[in-house]
């Protein structure tokens, strides 16, 4: 649980250089992502950015046009049973067999992985307060997403990926995920990939933060490392002036007359001499929202 | 409860921490900051042991490195220590640090109702008068109880 970031270890997933097109739309732009073992990962983007494509490739359900991609040090197209055993998966649109029962939902996704856990199971069956009688077709969209969960858990992958697996859920169902999420990679070595456009969910879990917009990487780094290094610093000048001058790593800047309002990458006290250095005072400087850092990177 | 408020206890049902990510403040630091609080005003005393935690992540549904780096930080800062156990309790640290403390906490207080009474414009005067005065009708208060 202490082990440093990046991990020593080699990336349990890693994308080299991925470029994806459907039609004359581009998905993935020449994209390279490594997700280090153990820990949270949470990929945050809009619609539309990529996130669904990105993970799609990392089960072998969309093959790379351009590009490597490596989980577990293996191609999982090329080698599906090394790949898929070892990863549960939630898909956004939690696509499961619609006339199946929860109980035969449970056996059927069993025989696919030899790992699977009948106790731990029947244990989150009942946690998660699920008929094994009950059809897929008739459960609640929260029911839908904790079976979905269910078989994504129960055979203790090492692996663990949500696409957007918050995405329309009442707050209770929400925080049994995030209660999922913190039990999984709790037991030590095991990773959680997951993507999610609820800023304040990340903020909470993750570990390391990747920021995708139109299908390349914006920015990824630790969870600490993006706090301490983003902030919104108010500056006063001595005269009004139309054009402040930039200070380094500004992200945004906006204001009238002498006070002006940055956002920038930096460290603290490397802010505060940029500042001084221009002949500003700093008049307010405030830590942000992992919501404000990721508005502030996609609209620079 | 306002989105991304919870509040969640720390040793039973007494004490809770309430965490939230709607100012930018590190969950780290907020759990920091908080049983620093509980400790500095006596909800928390010498000795109590806190969760542990993988625990207190899931209680919280935050990062367990989170809550380890908050720990490590507490114990830098002399508020908690490791035992041989393995437990973290609050430590035996004597008041004169926990006094610290508390006039910390409070001076930034003061300092949040003083810039509060330059922008209402109330002279400094009339803050003290105003602060002689509610000292006075608590007083009586507690008389009556």
């Amino acid at each position: 649980m202490h082990e440093p970031f990046p991990s020593s270890s080699p990336p349990i997933v890693e994308l080299r250089r991925v470029t994806r097109r459907f039609g004359n739309k581009t998905a993935l732009d020449d994209l390279s992502l490594s997700v280090p073992r153990g820990g949270v990962f949470g990929l945050i983007g809009g619609n539309g950015a990529g996130k669904t494509t990105l993970i799609k490739h990392t089960l072998g359900l969309l093959k790379a046009q351009t590009g490597t991609v490596q989980v577990f040090g293996l191609d999982p197209v090329q080698n599906p049973v090394g790949t898929l055993g070892r990863i549960g998966y939630l898909s956004e649109d939690r696509d499961l067999p619609n006339w199946m029962r929860v109980g035969e939902l449970m056996r059927y996704t069993q025989a696919f992985f030899p790992s699977w856990d009948e106790a731990y199971a029947r244990e989150l069956r009942e946690a998660f307060d699920l008929d094994a009688n009950a059809r897929v077709k008739d459960l609640s969209r929260g029911q839908r997403a904790r079976a979905g969960l269910l078989v994504a858990l129960a055979h203790r992958p090492e692996l663990l990926i949500l696409d957007e697996p918050s995405s329309g859920l009442d707050p209770v169902v929400r925080r049994d995920i995030l209660g999922a999420i913190i039990r999984t990679i709790a037991d030590e070595g095991r990773t959680v990939l997951f993507s999610s456009h609820l800023l304040d969910e990340v903020e909470r879990v993750a570990d390391r933060v990747a920021i995708i917009h139109q299908g390349r990487i914006l920015l990824t780094a630790a969870m600490d490392e993006i706090k301490d290094t983003h902030r919104r610093v108010t500056l006063r000048f001595a005269q009004s002036v139309d054009r402040p001058p930039a200070l380094v790593g500004t992200l945004s800047l906006a204001g009238e007359g002498s006070e002006w309002t940055y956002v920038c990458s930096g460290e603290r006290g490397q802010l505060r001499r940029a500042a001084e250095a221009i002949g500003a005072t700093v008049v307010d400087d405030a830590a942000m929202t992992l919501d404000e850092i990721f508005v502030s990177r996609v609209h620079a | 409860m306002t989105p991304g408020r919870r509040f969640f206890s720390l040793a039973g049902e007494r004490v809770q921490l309430h965490l939230s990510t709607d100012d930018g403040v590190p969950i780290y630091l907020q759990i920091v900051t908080q049983v620093k609080y509980l400790v500095a005003s006596g909800r928390l005393s010498a000795g109590e042991e806190l969760p542990p935690i993988r625990t207190l992540a899931e209680r919280l549904l935050v990062n367990p490195n989170t809550v380890a780096r908050a720990y490590r930080e507490l114990e830098i800062a002399g508020i908690v220590e490791k035992r041989r156990t393995a437990g973290t309790y609050v430590s035996d640290q004597g008041s004169p640090l926990a006094r610290r403390e508390r006039i910390k906490i409070l001076t930034q207080r003061v300092d949040a109702l003083l810039a509060e009474a330059g922008q209402l414009d109330i002279a400094w005067e009339d803050v003290v008068k105003l602060i002689d005065e509610r000292h006075a009708a608590m007083q009586t208060t507690r008389q009556k109880e």
